[in-house]
């Protein structure tokens, strides 16, 4: 059945609330965004360095397993046995010389091919599989993958661009900053928010919300509309990047910016604001550098406080996010624990992102009994989407829903890109 | 070893803990740690794991004054109450003064229309020394047994 959607502006400045709620479009997402031309985050390479690691992961709603091989390459495909549709994999991570299925022991091997059926030939010559059935032909479902500097990502289309030109030189080099050293895992969170995993992406793309929803943002001067900064997007519209350079605005520019909203920018002080400090170690001048990549990716960078935020659809109304913190590993002990101390700025309790799940779970709520109605989105003008110097903007979230029509075949016409 | 007594106050002082955090009284719950304190809430996968990530990491006092008015001052989240159960108490041990406690907890929050859910789930790896003869929290490690946070983490745990 085709989608109707009635978009009542071609450049997405009006978005119908049915995007978030409809089952149906849901289950087109599965198909046309995360089975179709697009490369989606798996994990990092330092979460699976030695031959027969894995880890257990998705893409969507469909379960995988990376893992690594013995000549070092890595291998990805669909957590389902072939036999009877099972988990095959359950653990979240370990390591493991083959994967077998606990149903009916059916076992794959590191790039999940069928190795092994039990009682193939039955017992005393009785049961069993026929002679002539090709295990070759039911293997795990295979998925491409392709890793950038460590970075791991899996898609299921053939066709699909190589990755490095779908990651586009903006994201590419926001990598190459990230992992300008070999990387050592942190630790992980896990978030559960109860709303539509698109809401999370649109607050990914929205600079204008940070500033105002994340008050402590502003009092610290972390990142605040005040300062240089801006939002860039690569050629087609569908990855963003936000960024903020510290010291480029003063405080009574930023009390009389937000005084005149009565917000107030100066009522809190800390105690201990070494919580605060950036050592700068990137060589862009930005304090804060946070991207997003179509559909499922997050990597956030707040002054030394550097993580990968995979997005996990659960249904219309659910969806987890996990986050995976680093450092360097030739960070010093100060280092280190200054990374550690710092994750309180972000993360499920985090100081300026704890505010992200009420917002979603609120817009979520309230737009599910209409949904012929539409979002108002034309902060930083309305019309062709463009690179913004200003952070009081929502065009990449325009951007965002741009290539989304296109990958579901739900573009207005004259749609804008 | 440990006297009765103390272990009749550390029941109350768990006791007094779970109200101050239901009961919205920040500054008193502050009040049960000592001024050289550690606070953290750890997902259980990265205790499990060796991983060193908290979800909130206070490294001292100071910090956990810091939590306390960013929350009353700045920060916005899910309107709830909280209702903190915690039972086995255990006596883990006592090096020069120190005592290791350890119990369980459940957090459950309720919304603004009286809807009741299971927030949170775990233990508490606690270090506890007798101030002026009352016990004060030295350190308390709260284990997140559902590492997986639903919403968000506000008040503490």
């Amino acid at each position: 059945m085709p989608l109707d959607i009635q978009w009542e502006r071609n450049d997405y400045s009006r978005v119908p609330y049915r995007l978030y709620h409809d089952p149906e479009i849901y289950r087109l997402e599965q198909e046309r965004i995360f089975r179709g031309l697009t490369w989606s985050y798996l994990c990092l390479e330092a979460e699976i360095p030695n031959p027969g690691d894995y880890k257990t992961t998705w893409i969507g709603e469909t379960p995988v397993v990376v893992n690594r091989d013995d000549d070092g390459s890595v291998h990805a495909f669909v957590n389902r046995c072939a036999h009877r549709g099972s988990v095959v994999r359950r653990e979240p991570r370990g390591n493991a010389a083959d994967h077998t299925c606990i149903y009916h022991r059916w076992c794959y091997n590191r790039k999940g091919e069928l190795v092994g059926i039990p009682f193939a030939r039955g017992i005393r010559g009785q049961g069993g599989i026929d002679p002539n059935f090709d295990k070759t032909k039911h293997g795990l479902t295979r998925i491409h993958v392709g890793s950038y500097k460590g970075v791991v990502f899996g898609t299921f289309a053939a066709q699909a661009d190589p990755l490095p030109d779908y990651l586009g030189p903006m994201i590419r080099g926001h990598i190459d900053g990230l992992m300008q050293r070999p990387i050592e895992i942190l630790g992980y969170q896990r978030q559960a928010i109860d709303g539509n995993w698109k809401l999370y992406n649109e607050n990914l793309r929205d600079t204008y919300h940070a500033s105002l929803l994340h008050e402590f943002l502003v009092t610290f001067g972390l990142d605040r509309a005040t300062q240089k900064g801006g939002v860039e997007m690569d050629a087609r519209h569908r990855h963003n990047l936000t960024y903020a350079v510290a010291g480029t605005d003063n405080q009574q520019d930023v009390v009389a910016a937000y005084a005149e909203h009565k917000l107030r920018a100066d009522h809190v002080t800390l105690r201990d604001p070494s919580i605060l400090k950036y050592h700068a170690e990137f060589n862009d001048g930005r304090s804060m550098a946070t991207s997003s990549v179509f559909p499922n990716l997050c990597f956030q960078r707040l002054n030394n406080s550097m993580a990968t935020r995979q997005i996990q659809p659960k249904g219309t109304d659910r969806f987890v996010l996990l986050w995976t913190y680093f450092g360097y590993r030739d960070d010093s002990e100060t280092m280190r624990r200054h990374r550690l101390r710092q994750m309180n700025l972000l993360g499920p309790a985090g100081y300026v992102s704890m505010e992200d799940a009420e917002a979603i779970e609120i817009a979520h709520q309230a737009s599910r009994p209409d949904l012929e109605s539409t979002s108002v989105t034309e902060m930083g003008g309305a019309g062709a989407i463009n690179d913004c110097e200003f952070r009081v903007t929502d065009v990449p979230v325009r951007g965002f829903w741009s290539y989304y029509a296109e990958l579901m075949g739900i573009e207005p016409a004259g749609a804008v890109r | 070893m440990i006297s009765l007594e103390q272990r009749l106050a550390i029941y109350d002082l768990f006791a007094e803990y779970a109200a101050c955090l239901d009961e919205g009284r920040l500054s008193d719950w502050l009040d049960l740690f000592v001024e050289d304190c550690i606070y953290r809430i750890v997902p259980r996968e990265n205790y499990a794991a060796n991983l060193p990530l908290s979800l909130v990491l206070c490294d001292s006092k100071d910090m956990m004054r810091d939590r306390v008015v960013a929350l009353q001052e700045a920060n916005e989240y899910n309107i709830h109450t909280d209702r903190h159960l915690i039972s086995g108490i255990r006596f883990r041990g006592n090096a020069s003064g120190v005592l290791q406690v350890e119990a369980s907890y459940a957090v459950y929050q309720v919304d603004t229309e009286g809807v009741a859910s299971l927030f949170a789930i775990g233990s508490y790896l606690d270090e506890i020394v007798f101030v002026a003869g009352s016990p004060r929290f030295k350190s308390k490690t709260v284990i997140m047994d559902n590492s997986c946070v639903p919403h968000a983490i506000s008040t503490p745990l």
